[in-house]
């Protein structure tokens, strides 16, 4: 559907904001996602369950979705309309995580008919949680030599091996996998298939990181079964399919803003809070001022560089080779940040657990220890450099990455 | 790039395609060599003033274009890629936005169509020491007579009228002095860069009211947070073709039977530098954007710019030699051009220190 604006736009801008008056439970308002990491383990409340089917049968969840499977079939004027309504109104969207991410809009490229009946509807109305199956303790970086085997029995594929790093597996309702189904090749003998979570031959162990409880998992499969209809894309070849949904989820970790670790005060007002200003008004350390400056400057170009990056995208609806510098400068900025509020709070901002110390200061420890993973899930900085290099620089290629 | 009108692009190749036939760093080298007086090359500035690069900013009724600081952005970037030499940042860039802000209308109608033709070059005279610190201002009028050095004005030598910053009745103000008052005499200055720059004394120059701009202090860092964000987006220009350059040498160099540039230690550093781009051009046009919407951020989203395009340029200048090897070294290479212009576009209207300074006490910290 093609944009439209002015008068139109505002009649349906009247309509979603009668409708999110109408089925916006008042208890949520403001409340933040269920979806979101922290709050999951608990089942949701009737509110949330209600404000979930609402909006999945809507399908407003997938704003610009095909309607023929259950997205909003909305123009990307009118979904940022249901957005500014839904923040309007205090309501978070109760649609996401990773089918909504990477694997819908991967799905919906490569998918067959069949497949997509299948599977987008029920990611549209929030009903089935996905999970990554690619990474393998032999395979990081080097995704391609990834060993996890399938096995052709006729209407099915019977898959043994081990991924890891498997975020959300201990709650995900289906896993979208890459397997090796021809040992003679690297990259194209790599199939991506689908299969339930919910069957024996899948076993789910929680790794604790560095930062203490975490969603990632260790995922062992043991004679695991993948319908033969849940094959995407052709026999060997998943590496393409893979690629494309690397893709959209490197563009979905440092979105608009910088999604990861954005949380919480600005390192400015932790500065003034711990540090103090002197009697010129300045941050009361001047190694410090300097440096926290130049992360606050550096951040706010990488924002604009997000910015600027969406306008001249415009119509263009997929990631592009800018994710890659995207990820890179945004992650490490991040990063910078996090040990700067360490440095700001002193030892108070290493506190572990306690009445000692307030909650900020606890956010502050756990968030630099798990934000050391930025720079590594997703595609590693090194791997990100690489990408840069060869695909947009056209430099050679020494690592047969592909 | 930003998402640019059909009268900007039409501007911006016009500047490309005249810059490559016209200013290749051949002819930047040509003018040092000859050791021009100016430190430019005057046909080419006139050629450049006929296309009417020279009051994209003037208002029509003083004979611009009135295209506005993205548009004339757009042209220094693309000078910049060649490191012509012109008085298009001093003059139609920082010397016509102080008219155009603080002139009375006699003033305006006196200089701008002057400066839109590029018949009369007016410049900045505000810094008084090595380094730029515009709020201190030794230089004063008293009796009707300005008195002071103003030191390191860019186009210094080709200057017909000089923008003074002075202290008169406590305040700081500006003042139009043209070049060939009595008292007033100039140096020329031979920089590492081989632009045009002298260092300027004022001795009982008599001046008047008439003289005078109007907005003081306030005035001064409007003027120059104009002539910060254009020569950032000159800097914008040379980094990235000092970057092109490199890259090319990267795929074309030869040793241990392969191309250099398929060493990954030179391969992440090369993508580091085109992230840096990146950022840095999203700061450059986010600021003269700013600047045409006349935004209350102009300030900090100028010394934004004007900070990070100087680490940028400086991190790519270092690069640029350093990957060439010893060619680079050579004064025969083009990479010795950029980094002594890296250096000297990076001390002029404020180094990246002066600038991050200058956004944190904007913003209250």
């Amino acid at each position: 559907m093609a944009d439209f604006g002015g008068t139109d736009l505002e009649a349906f801008r009247g309509e979603v904001r009668t409708w999110v008056a109408e089925n916006f439970p008042a208890a949520l308002k403001g409340k933040p996602n269920p979806m979101a990491r922290e709050e999951r383990g608990s089942d949701p409340t009737p509110e949330q369950e209600a404000w979930r089917k609402a909006v999945g049968s809507k399908g407003w969840g997938t704003p610009t979705w095909p309607k023929e499977y259950g997205g909003g079939g909305l123009s990307s004027a009118e979904a940022r309309v249901v957005q500014g309504e839904f923040a309007r109104a205090g309501a978070y969207n109760p649609i996401g995580g990773m089918g909504v991410m990477m694997f819908g809009p991967t799905l919906l490229e490569y998918g067959n008919e069949a497949q997509k009946q299948e599977h987008i509807p029920p990611i549209c109305r929030g009903e089935i949680a996905w999970c990554q199956g690619f990474s393998e303790p032999g395979a990081g970086s080097d995704l391609a030599s990834l060993q996890t085997k399938a096995e052709d029995k006729g209407d099915h594929f019977v898959i043994n091996g081990q991924k890891i790093w498997t975020s959300g597996a201990q709650w995900a309702d289906w896993c979208f996998c890459l397997v090796r189904t021809d040992n003679s090749k690297k990259h194209e003998g790599i199939s991506f298939v689908l299969f339930t979570m919910h069957q024996p031959g899948v076993e789910v162990r929680p790794i604790p990181l560095i930062a203490g409880s975490s969603p990632f998992c260790e995922t062992f499969f043991t004679d695991a079964i993948a319908d033969k209809k849940n094959l995407v894309g052709p026999l060997n070849g998943g590496w393409t399919i893979a690629k494309r949904l690397l893709q959209h989820e490197r563009s979905g970790l440092t979105g608009a803003g910088g999604g990861l670790g954005s949380g919480g005060k600005s390192i400015e007002s932790l500065a003034k809070e711990y540090v103090g200003l002197d009697e010129q008004g300045r941050i009361d350390d001047p190694d410090l001022r300097t440096r926290l400056i130049n992360n606050v400057m550096n951040m706010r170009a990488f924002q604009q560089t997000a910015v600027r990056a969406m306008m001249e995208a415009k119509g263009n609806a997929s990631p592009g080779n800018t994710t890659s510098i995207m990820k890179n400068a945004g992650t490490s900025l991040i990063q910078e940040r996090q040990e700067m509020a360490l440095e700001i709070m002193g030892l108070q901002g290493l506190g572990w657990e306690g009445d000692a110390f307030k909650k900020d200061e606890l956010e502050a420890v756990r968030g630099w220890l798990f934000g050391k993973a930025f720079t590594i899930f997703g595609g590693s900085s090194e791997v990100q450099s690489n990408i840069v290099s060869k695909r947009i620089l056209g430099l050679p290629d020494l690592t047969q990455s592909k | 790039m930003a998402v640019l009108t059909e009268e900007q692009s039409m501007l911006r190749d016009a500047a490309k395609s005249w810059v490559q036939e016209k200013s290749p760093v051949t002819a930047f080298r040509k003018m040092r060599d000859s050791g021009a007086e100016l430190g430019y090359d005057v046909a080419a500035w006139n050629e450049m003033a006929e296309m009417g690069w020279a009051g994209v900013i003037i208002p029509e009724e003083y004979g611009g274009s009135d295209f506005g600081y993205l548009s004339l952005g757009l042209v220094l970037e693309e000078t910049g890629r060649t490191l012509t030499a012109s008085p298009l940042l001093a003059s139609a860039l920082g010397g016509a936005s102080a008219i155009i802000l603080g002139g009375s209308d006699a003033q305006k109608s006196a200089w701008l169509p002057k400066i839109a033709e590029g018949s009369a070059i007016v410049t900045l005279a505000v810094d008084e020491g090595p380094r730029h610190a515009p709020d201190k201002v030794s230089a004063k009028v008293e009796g009707g007579k300005l008195s002071g050095k103003k030191t390191f004005v860019l186009e210094g030598m080709a200057a017909d009228v000089f923008v003074v910053s002075a202290v008169s009745g406590g305040a700081i103000e500006l003042y139009l002095v043209a070049a060939d008052a009595a008292g007033v005499s100039r140096q020329k200055l031979s920089l590492a860069d081989s632009r045009g720059a002298a260092n300027v004394t004022f001795d009982n120059v008599a001046v008047s009211d008439a003289d005078k701009l109007t907005g003081g202090a306030a005035l001064l860092e409007k003027t120059l947070d104009r002539a910060r964000a254009g020569i950032a987006a000159e800097m914008l220009g040379a980094a990235t073709q000092a970057f092109e350059i490199t890259l090319d040498y990267l795929k074309t160099r030869v040793q241990f039977g392969q191309v250099i540039g398929s060493f990954q230690a030179l391969q992440h550093r090369a993508a580091k530098m085109f992230t840096e781009l990146e950022l840095s051009r999203s700061a450059v046009e986010a600021a003269l954007t700013a600047i045409d919407n006349d935004s209350p951020e102009v300030p900090e989203l100028v010394s934004l710019s004007k900070a990070k395009m100087g680490d940028t340029f400086h991190l790519v200048s270092n690069e640029m030699v350093q990957m060439h090897g010893g060619i680079g070294m050579t004064d025969a290479h083009d990479a010795g051009f950029y980094l002594k212009r890296a250096r000297a576009a990076e001390a002029a209207f404020g180094n990246q220190a002066f600038h991050r300074d200058r956004y944190a006490r904007i913003q209250g910290y």
